[in-house]
């Protein structure tokens, strides 16, 4: 049962086999038996994902009306904030940060009547590649227990990979959701900049930042964003437009279908299997009569540059809120205000958010901030007119998620610039605010999972699930489970 | 270009981070690394390119100036480091 779609899970309770309790039951014992290898999840709360499932099942029996996720387990990366169940972003800062209020998503979930089962590790604040910043733990992947899932949301990726949940929210920054999701081997979509509000959405990088579906196959994420979408008026950002029943649309077909293929993401540094792989799924499309296009991103290669500016600047002022006054990490010792500051922040920060604080204060520092900063937002222009000038040619983009499948835990942790080119195909989305997804579309021979990347115009959710789903209907990859 | 330590050390103090010894001479090697991957950024031409801070066209958005239900107090003190009274508790400011 735990190895099910959120779809198949939700057709049998409706159809009044099992109950939502026991389906609950049935994740959590996977959780107990599975999670001490795979490392996951950083709280489960039994008792009250058991208290929720046992209410669902009650209203069902009453015939009262029930929401679109009645009675399945959702496990939440740890940035979203959950009202009264700690939510620790991976950090040492947050060890006992207890929310007030739910994010957005939650209230969402909520309202559609998931199961929240747990929160899932993660790179401290959502800064990483491989899920190694937590503070907390190491997750390992469900493929291979010495591999990393990929990053930051891994948690949530290999809780999906692993069947110990059906489906997961992460966030995506650079990559975030769909690079872990195409390492463990599930579908991750990040959506259109605006499309989901990031109310409650702890900050990262804000112009960058989006949370999104992790899951088993492209119906399940079409499911959840469903009910993830839509405005917000507590995200200034977040957009105020229809949401397309995705779940509808989804079986039919994009024809005539014209999909881009940028040189820029085949060149060197694309492992060949890797490579193998991304162009076989092509070879899939274009036997159901796609076009494939030859198209250019010319400005793609300053990609990684541009973002590790954006991106830090944007983290060193999100991040200057924890300075051990209002909540989070306040140092034992101090002698003053300022010195208070410094030692909380000092203790409570790992490696990783340091340097990226470090790198965002120098790149908006004086003197420096034209020659780095403006600079990396005006070459940010010239990637999303990159996107512009391919989107007026083609539906949608498609390519490489990473350039290798998972690597080993540990191999880049003393490289931050090697981790960094991980990221080399996903971080245009988030400077250009498009929409991404990532599928299975084969293995390694060594055994670990390969994704597809597509890319879509801003707001085209609906015409990407349904170009990602028409590989799934034509392909296995998306059934395979790890054994554990 | 190179990072010296005391360029490193100023940056902390401006990020108000406290670091180690040990940090501030690793942290120099690494920033050093990543600064010289993104100078390659000099090399776009940029002339007349309008910066691009934010992916959609978005305008300051104001909502209603009418009371809404917030925070009780102790809610939105729970997790304060430190509390006195209604307030949050910090070291002297001005003597």
């Amino acid at each position: 049962m735990i190895e099910h779609t959120a779809a198949d899970l939700l057709a049998t309770l409706r159809k009044g086999d099992g109950s939502a309790e026991s389906l609950t039951g049935a994740f959590l014992d996977a959780i107990r038996q599975r999670d001490t290898r795979v490392r996951a999840f950083l709280h489960v709360d039994e008792a009250a994902a058991l208290e929720k499932a046992h209410d669902i099942d009650a209203r069902r029996k009453r015939g009262e009306p029930l929401g679109a996720l009645a009675g399945i387990p959702v496990a939440v990366k740890d940035v979203l904030c959950t009202a009264g169940q700690r939510t620790t972003c991976g950090s040492k800062v947050l060890q006992s940060f207890v929310p007030p209020y739910d994010a957005h998503v939650i209230s969402r979930l909520r309202r559609a009547d998931a199961v929240l089962i747990g929160k899932t590790n993660m790179d401290e604040f959502a800064m990483g590649s491989s899920t190694e910043n937590s503070a907390y733990q190491i997750t390992r992947n469900p493929w291979e227990l010495a591999c990393t899932p990929g990053g930051s949301s891994g948690g949530s990726a290999a809780a999906v990979a692993a069947c110990e949940t059906p489906l997961a929210l992460g966030s995506d920054t650079g990559g975030s959701i769909r690079q872990p999701a195409s390492l463990c081997g599930v579908v991750g979509l990040k959506p259109t900049y605006g499309r989901v509000s990031r109310f409650g959405l702890v900050a990262f990088a804000s112009s960058l930042d989006q949370v999104g579906p992790l899951t088993h196959d492209v119906r399940d994420a079409a499911l959840l964003l469903e009910v993830i979408a839509g405005h917000d008026a507590r995200d200034s950002t977040s957009v105020d437009r229809p949401v397309p029943k995705y779940t509808r649309t989804l079986d039919d077909p994009v024809q005539p279908l014209t999909i881009g293929v940028p040189r820029e993401y085949f060149g060197a540094g694309l492992d060949g299997e890797v490579e193998q792989a991304v162009r076989a799924a092509l070879k899939v499309y274009e036997k159901a009569g796609t076009k494939l296009l030859d198209v250019s991103l010319p400005y793609s290669q300053y990609a990684v540059a541009t973002y590790y500016v954006v991106a830090t600047a944007e983290a060193s002022s999100n991040l200057a809120r924890y300075d051990g006054v209002h909540y989070g990490h306040r140092a034992a010792k101090h002698d003053d205000l300022i010195d208070l500051y410094c030692r909380s922040r000092g203790e409570g920060f790992g490696a990783e958010v340091k340097r990226r604080i470090m790198l965002g204060t120098y790149v908006l520092s004086s003197g420096y901030k034209d020659a780095y900063y403006v600079k990396s937002l005006q070459v940010r222009r010239l990637i999303k007119d990159d996107f512009d000038r391919a989107f007026a040619q083609c539906d949608v983009i498609a390519g490489p998620v990473s350039p290798t499948a998972a690597f080993r835990l540990g191999d880049r942790s003393d490289d931050p610039l090697a981790m960094y080119l991980s990221d080399i195909y996903t971080i245009s989305a988030n400077l250009s605010g498009i929409a991404g997804i990532s599928i299975p579309c084969g293995f390694t021979k060594g055994g670990l999972p390969i994704g597809l990347q597509l890319q879509a115009p801003p707001f085209e959710e609906e015409k990407l699930l349904r170009v990602a789903r028409m590989h799934e209907r034509a392909t296995d990859w998306h059934t395979r489970r790890p054994k554990l | 270009m190179s990072l010296t330590v005391d360029d490193t050390r100023w940056v902390a103090h401006l990020a108000r981070l406290q670091l180690a010894d040990a940090e501030l001479a690793t942290m120099t090697r690494q920033l050093g690394a990543i600064l010289d991957y993104v100078t390659q950024l000099q090399q776009a031409r940029t002339d007349n390119v309008e910066p691009l801070a934010h992916p959609l066209p978005i305008h300051n958005v104001f909502r209603d100036d009418s009371p809404a239900p917030s925070l009780s107090v102790d809610a939105a003190l729970a997790n304060a480091p430190q509390r006195r009274d209604n307030f949050f508790a910090v070291p002297a400011v001005l003597d």
